[in-house]
């Protein structure tokens, strides 16, 4: 049985649905001798600013149950950096490359917009408004609807043909209220999730395990919650979701897609081992042909609920 | 063909516990079948991850080359937590996915007097140092441990280079002396090659010395590192400008001008 994987995303055909989520997958250089790159659905770069940033003191990380704490504080070499030396490198004819952004205020972010929007290599704009280790924005963008509206307007107006995708954060009583109001100022499609906070400490040095205190959370130990997310919003708003949280194989792509998802992003997994988001890529039609799923638009959304 | 830029699934040859009858000493050689793989740079590192870690524990687990033969390749591992627990335990036939060579092993200089500092666990380079060193005469060795020498791949070195000395250190009040020793040694190497893996501390006062002293000496760090690539951005130091570096591919061996070597990170 020949399966198809293609998905449609706004302003995007992609071959299929796996993509690398950002901040997991350096700048997809990194992660070119274990697969092809061209091989991904999309890959998601880590978090851009408009000048490099130095990011959270050591120590940035710590293992945990099924998962693992970050707070790298957004290190980045910076946009230019990117689009000189990392962007020309990438195969970005064949596979989609979408700019993750991160700026302070609204103002910055447009203006961050306004120098990727302009790149051919450029796929699409992913906004983080969800960052939980930064101290200026960051996660608090995310948690109110009138700051994630405003700051999807303001990319959307400077991200000329470029679509525009809002990632949202789980650290809030209602995603749903965000999802909506992010769509209404003009995202395109909505990431669905950003990593929980969480900290962790040790008993005998007394210490925090992460020099920031809290990070993120990421990892399998968040996939009930990434998925739970996932198909809330699915169910609200008709904007295209992009799943993310905990995937680390083909059955998980298809749970996320189950519950409505259009396309995911393979995060903590990439660090499990880096052929990852290959393995996963080339395993799906294998498994959509076991299952008699012939393409993803006819799966999409089909849980049997009740 | 070199070991780089695929994951392999390698098979455990043995596992086989260092160190006198009875003791539990927690070190442990780890062999593993070599499918026809090639060379690497003593101090480049490989990642390991036993099929049985699943997901949990997430991350693989880093570790210097103690030894890369057509034949097999050899880690020496001390057991200090749930991933080193696991990966001891695991007996011959089991398979671990691995992949490296990664990072910049250690320079070296034939004809240079080469003084190889090692710390504990982190006397594992060298052995891949010492065997692939074109004069090993040329080469001298200063190890401080804790538990008792022949847990540590210590003797068979001892062998093949020009001058070795170990140093146990059973008690607190050990400790200035073995820094008393390191000091001595470094300044007879100040115009040769240091060359120096083991615990953070130990690096440090290697690196103050070695400044001290004028020496030319490259320590490598033991950052814990979630994906060994260059992805994570977990693993990174910092440089002499205050600018992170990463320990998984620019490192884990440094020039100990390239970096500040604080306490914290």
């Amino acid at each position: 049985m020949s399966v198809d994987t293609s998905v449609r995303l706004p302003g995007m055909p992609v071959k299929n649905p796996v993509m690398t989520a950002s901040g997991t997958f350096g700048y997809g250089l990194e992660f070119s001798p274990y697969g092809d790159l061209r091989s991904l659905g999309g890959i998601v770069v880590k978090g851009l600013s408009l000048a490099p940033r130095l990011g959270n003191p050591m120590p940035r990380i710590a293992e945990t149950p099924c998962g693992m704490l970050n707070a790298i504080g957004l290190q980045n070499c910076g946009v230019e950096k990117f689009l000189r030396d990392k962007l020309p490198r990438l195969p970005w004819r064949e596979t989609p490359i979408i700019a993750n952004l991160y700026a302070c205020d609204a103002d910055e972010f447009a203006e961050l917009a306004g120098v990727l929007s302009a790149e051919e290599g450029v796929a699409a704009l992913e906004v983080n408004i969800s960052c939980p280790n930064v101290k200026a924005g960051g996660i608090a963008f995310g948690q109110d609807p009138c700051m994630a509206g405003k700051l999807a307007e303001a990319v959307k107006k400077r991200a000329g043909d470029k679509p525009v995708w809002v990632k949202l954060s789980p650290n809030v009583t209602d995603i749903v209220s965000i999802a909506r109001a992010a769509v209404l100022g003009g995202a395109d499609a909505l990431t669905c999730i950003n990593t929980l906070t969480g900290m962790s400490v040790d008993i005998r040095s007394r210490k925090p395990r992460l020099a920031n205190v809290i990070g993120g959370l990421s990892g399998p130990a968040i996939k009930p919650v990434a998925l739970r997310a996932v198909w809330q919003v699915c169910q609200a708003v008709s904007a295209p979701v992009i799943g993310v949280g905990g995937i680390a194989s083909a059955e998980d792509v298809l749970e996320f897609i189950l519950v409505g998802a259009h396309a995911v992003q393979i995060g903590t997994a990439n660090f499990m081992r880096p052929d990852m988001a290959f393995r996963i890529a080339e395993r799906l039609p294998q498994l959509m042909a076991e299952l008699g799923i012939e393409d993803l638009a006819s799966y999409r959304g089909s849980l049997r609920v009740g | 063909m070199a070991l780089s830029g695929a994951c392999r699934d390698l098979t455990i040859l043995s596992v086989t516990e260092a160190g006198p009858e009875g003791g539990a000493h927690g070190c442990y050689y780890i062999e593993l079948a070599n499918p026809g793989l090639g060379s690497a740079v003593a101090g480049q590192f490989v990642m390991v991850r036993p099929a049985c870690f699943g997901q949990d524990p997430v991350w693989p687990r880093p570790f210097s080359i103690c030894r890369l033969t057509p034949e097999a390749l050899t880690l020496f591992v001390q057991t200090c937590g749930r991933g080193t627990d696991v990966l001891c335990r695991l007996v011959p036939g089991d398979t671990v996915t691995v992949w490296g060579p990664l990072g910049q092993g250690f320079g070296l200089e034939p004809d240079t007097p080469t003084l190889m500092l090692a710390g504990g666990v982190g006397l594992a380079p060298f052995v891949e140092y010492a065997a692939t060193h074109p004069a090993p005469a040329n080469l001298a060795l200063v190890f401080g441990h804790r538990q008792p020498l022949s847990c540590y791949p210590f003797a068979e070195m001892a062998n093949v280079i020009g001058r070795a000395e170990a140093f146990q250190e059973n008690t607190p009040e050990d400790l200035p002396r073995f820094i008393e020793l390191l000091e001595t040694k470094v300044a007879e190497y100040a115009g040769g090659l240091i060359v120096a893996c083991g615990p953070r501390p130990f690096l440090m006062t290697v690196a103050r010395l070695a400044r001290r002293f004028g020496a030319r000496a490259q320590v490598s760090l033991e950052n814990r590192m979630a994906c060994g690539v260059g992805g994570c951005l977990g693993c990174v130091e910092k440089n002499a400008l205050g600018q992170y570096v990463q320990t998984c591919t620019q490192g884990p061996v440094f020039w100990v001008e390239e970096l500040q070597l604080s306490e914290e990170a």
